[in-house]
C-alpha cells in the first residue's frame, strides 16, 4: 500500500517512513501542508496520514480541499488534541478516522489497514466465515462447526467487528470507538474481560482457537496459528 | 420580568433611595412649616394682647377717673353679643356687673397675666364653643374684670392652613414615590439586562456582551467599562486556550517520539529479553504518563470552555445503563454486583461523550475502591458484607442525579471536599492505579454542564452523586 505522511516533525515523519517500510508499505513524506495537498493530488496514493497541525496550510483545510476536490483517498487524521470536539471538527472536515498523538505504531498501523479495506467498496457481505466459525449477519445467529453459539447483542457485536476485521489486527481503541461508540479511556482493562468473555463461548470448547491475542496491539480473528 | 421586578420592588435600591429622599423632604418641609406656624401664631397672639393691653390701660384710666361704675358702663356699651370683643365685671361677692360672659371662665386663672379659655356666645348655636383669650384684672374695691378677645377665627384659619400643609405634603409623597419608582423601574430593566449578560457570561459564554443604550450616561459607561474587560478577559481566555494546546503539541511530539524508539527498538531483533522487558515497560510508562498529561489537558480545556454546539439530546437512563452494561463483566471479575436502577429517560441535552466518561469514571472508581478494606478489618466478614454497586438515575424536578453507591470504605466527611480536587489521591487509594485526576474530571464535567458533584455516605460504602441540570430539548 502506497502512503503519504503530511508531517511536520521531522523524526516523527522518518520514524513513520521507516516502520511502514518495516511493515511491507511504501512511504512519501511532506513536511508542509501545501506540499501535502499538491503531492495528494497528483500521486496515487492508497491512505493519507495527515497531521493537524501543520505550517503552512492546517491539516483539516488540506482534508477539506481535497475533499472538495473529489479526491476520496481515505485519510487518517493524527492530532496532539485529543478532545471528542476536535476529533468530531475532524471527521467533518472529511477525514476517515482520528487518532491521537501519542499514539502506539501498531495502533496506526491497524488503523490504516482497516482503512485502506474501507475504501473497497463494501459489497453487502450477509455472511462473515472464518473456519468454521459463522456468523450470518441476517438472522444475528453465530455457529462453529454447525453448533449455535448464544451470544448477548454486545457480544454479537464485537465478534461481528472482529470477523469483518479478520486476519488484521484490531486494537482496543478500535474495539471501544467502533463497538462502544466510546472515545474516552475507560481505566481499566474493560475490553479484555469483554474480549476473554467472547473467547470462553467462541473458543472454548474447541481445538483450534480462532481470537487470538496480538501482544502489544490488540486482537485477531483468524484461522490458524496465532 | 415583571414578576422578578414586584418582587424586589420593595427592597430595590432605586425604592429605597426614592423612599429616603422623600423622607428627608418631608421632614425638612415639615420643620419649616411647623416654624411658620409657630411664628405667625406668635405674631398674632402678641397683636392680641398687645391691643388688649392698650384697652385695659384704657379702662384703667376710666376707673380712676368715674370708678368701677363708669367701667361697668363702658363695659355695658361696649358687650355686644356678636363681636371680637368680650367682657366680665364683677364685684368682690362675685355678682355680674356688666359683660358679655355669663360668669367667670373656669378655665381661667385670674391671678395670671393673660390666657385662653373656651366659652360659648350667646347667641350661635348652643354648645358650639369658641377660643378666646383674655386678661384677667384686679381692680379696686376686689372687682373683678376680664378683657378678652375671640380668636376662633384665628384658630380655624390655622387649621385650615394645616390641613392644607398635610394634603400637600400626602401628595407630595405619592408624587415623589411614584416618580421614584418610574424612575427605578427604568433603572432597574437596564440594570437587569446587564444582569442578564452577566449570569450568561458566567455560565461560560464569554461571547457575550452588555448591551449599550446609546445615550452615554453612567450606565452605558459602566457597561461599556464591563465589556472592555470582558474582550481583556476573552483574550485571557483564548490566550490560555492557546497555551494549552501549544503545550500539548509542544509536549506531546517528543513524547510521541519517545514512544516510537522505544517500539521500534523493541523490534530490533538484537535485543536481549532483559532490554526488551525495560523498554515495554518503558512503554508503559510513557503511557501512563500520557493517559495523565490528557486528562489533565482535558479538564483545563473543560473549565475553560462552554458547553456549545456538541450537545446532543439523548436518553440520559439508557446511556449510564449501557456505561455501566460495559463495566458489568469487569464489576463480575472482582465478585462486585453491578445493580442499575434507571429508566430510559429523561432525555437531556448535555455532551454524551463527556457525560458517559463522567460515568465510567464515578462506576470504575466504585469497581476500584468497592472492594477494599472492611471497616472493622475483618476478614472473615468480608464474605458476609454486601457487595453490590448500585447505580441510579433520578429525574428531580428540574436537576437529574446520577448516583454510585459501594460499599467500600467510603471517603471519610473531612476527606470529601479535598477527594474532588486535582491530583488527590486518599491515603487508602495510594496503592491503586490510576491518575488521582478521575473525580476531579467528574467535578469538571458537572461544571461545564451548571451541575455538581457531591460525595455521601453509603453507611457504609461512598455514594457518589453527579446532578446535571435537566435542560430539556428545544421546544
Amino acid at each position: 500500500m502506497r502512503v503519504l505522511v503530511i508531517e511536520d516533525d521531522r523524526e516523527t515523519a522518518q520514524f513513520l517512513q521507516k516502520a511502514l517500510k518495516e511493515s511491507g508499505h511504501a512511504a512519501d513524506l511532506a513536511g508542509d501542508g501545501e506540499t501535502g495537498l499538491s503531492m495528494a493530488e497528483a500521486g496515487e496514493y492508497d491512505i493519507l496520514i495527515v497531521d493537524r497541525m501543520l505550517p503552512k496550510l492546517d491539516g483539516l483545510s488540506v482534508v477539506k480541499t481535497l475533499r472538495g476536490g473529489g479526491v476520496r483517498t481515505p485519510v487518517l487524521i493524527l492530532s496532539a488534541l485529543g478532545e471528542v470536539d476536535d476529533r468530531v471538527k475532524g471527521l467533518r472536515a472529511g477525514g476517515d478516522d482520528y487518532l491521537t498523538k501519542p499514539y502506539a505504531y501498531t495502533e496506526l498501523l491497524a488503523r490504516i489497514e482497516a482503512l485502506s479495506r474501507r475504501a473497497v467498496p463494501e459489497e453487502q457481505e450477509t455472511r462473515y466465515v472464518v473456519g468454521d466459525l459463522v456468523l450470518d449477519r441476517l438472522s444475528h445467529r453465530v455457529t462453529r462447526g454447525g453448533e449455535a453459539i448464544v451470544l448477548q447483542p454486545r457480544e454479537y457485536r464485537l465478534l461481528e467487528y472482529l470477523m469483518k476485521n479478520a486476519g488484521q489486527v484490531v486494537t482496543r481503541t478500535m474495539l471501544l470507538e467502533n463497538v462502544w461508540d466510546y472515545h474516552f479511556d475507560p481505566q481499566t482493562n474493560v475490553i479484555d474481560v469483554h474480549v476473554s468473555r467472547l473467547r470462553s463461548k467462541i473458543d472454548k470448547s474447541f481445538d483450534k482457537p480462532l481470537l487470538h491475542t496480538v501482544r502489544g496491539a490488540g486482537y485477531m480473528v483468524r484461522d490458524g496459528a496465532g | 420580568m415583571l414578576d422578578r421586578f414586584s418582587a424586589t420592588a420593595w427592597t430595590s435600591t432605586p425604592f429605597r433611595l426614592a423612599a429616603l429622599s422623600i423622607a428627608a423632604f418631608l421632614l425638612t418641609a415639615a420643620g419649616i412649616v411647623g416654624f411658620l406656624f409657630w411664628q405667625t401664631n406668635t405674631v398674632l397672639t402678641e397683636q392680641v394682647l398687645s391691643s388688649l393691653k392698650a384697652e385695659v390701660a384704657e379702662l384703667r384710666r376710666i376707673e380712676a377717673g368715674g370708678g368701677v361704675a363708669a367701667v361697668a358702663d363702658l363695659i355695658k356699651l361696649r358687650s355686644r353679643p356678636e363681636g371680637p370683643g368680650i367682657y366680665f365685671i364683677a364685684d368682690q361677692r362675685g355678682t355680674k356687673l356688666a359683660g358679655n360672659l355669663n360668669r367667670l371662665p373656669p378655665e381661667l386663672d385670674v391671678t395670671s397675666s393673660g390666657g385662653v379659655f373656651h366659652y360659648e356666645p350667646a347667641t350661635g348655636v348652643p354648645g358650639a364653643k369658641r377660643l378666646a383669650v383674655a386678661i384677667p384684672v384686679r381692680m379696686a374695691l376686689g372687682t373683678q374684670l376680664i378683657v378678652g378677645r375671640d380668636i376662633e377665627e384665628q384658630r380655624s384659619y390655622a387649621n385650615r392652613m394645616r390641613n392644607v400643609f398635610l394634603l400637600g405634603f400626602g401628595l407630595l409623597s405619592l408624587a415623589g414615590l411614584a416618580g421614584g419608582l418610574g424612575a427605578g423601574r427604568l433603572l432597574l430593566n437596564r440594570v437587569e439586562a446587564i444582569n442578564a449578560a452577566s449570569r450568561s457570561i458566567m455560565a461560560g459564554d464569554l461571547t457575550r456582551r452588555i448591551p449599550l443604550e446609546g445615550s452615554g450616561d453612567e450606565l452605558d459607561g459602566l457597561a461599556t467599562n464591563l465589556n472592555a474587560m470582558l474582550d481583556r478577559i476573552e483574550q485571557l481566555m483564548n490566550g490560555l486556550r492557546e497555551v494549552s494546546d501549544n503545550i500539548a503539541h509542544d509536549l506531546k511530539t517528543p513524547l510521541n517520539r519517545l514512544r516510537n524508539r522505544a517500539e521500534a527498538a523493541l523490534r530490533d531483533p538484537r535485543g536481549t529479553n532483559a532490554h526488551r522487558e525495560g523498554l515495554e515497560r518503558t512503554i508503559e510508562e510513557a503511557d501512563e504518563l500520557i493517559k495523565t498529561f490528557n486528562a489533565l489537558l482535558l479538564i483545563a480545556r473543560l473549565e475553560a470552555g462552554v458547553l456549545d454546539e456538541n450537545t446532543e439530546t439523548f436518553e440520559l437512563g439508557r446511556h449510564v445503563r449501557d456505561v455501566a452494561d460495559f463495566y458489568e463483566p469487569v464489576a463480575e471479575e472482582q465478585g462486585l454486583m453491578l445493580d442499575v436502577l434507571a429508566a430510559e429517560g429523561p432525555s437531556i441535552v448535555a455532551n454524551r461523550h463527556l457525560v458517559g466518561q463522567a460515568v465510567a469514571n464515578l462506576i470504575d472508581n466504585a469497581i476500584k475502591y468497592g472492594v477494599r478494606g472492611q471497616p472493622q478489618g475483618d476478614p472473615s466478614a468480608a464474605a458476609e458484607t454486601d457487595k453490590s454497586i448500585r447505580v441510579s438515575v433520578t429525574a428531580q424536578k428540574d436537576t437529574v442525579e446520577i448516583a454510585v453507591a459501594d460499599r467500600g470504605p467510603g471517603i471519610s466527611e473531612k476527606d470529601r471536599e479535598r477527594a474532588l480536587k486535582r491530583f488527590v489521591r486518599l491515603e487508602a487509594s495510594r496503592t491503586q492505579p490510576g491518575t488521582g485526576l478521575g473525580l476531579s474530571l467528574i467535578a469538571a464535567v458537572a461544571r461545564l454542564h451548571g451541575g455538581t458533584v457531591r460525595l455521601e455516605d453509603n453507611a457504609p460504602g461512598l455514594r457518589a452523586v453527579l446532578v446535571l441540570p435537566l435542560r430539556r430539548p428545544a421546544g
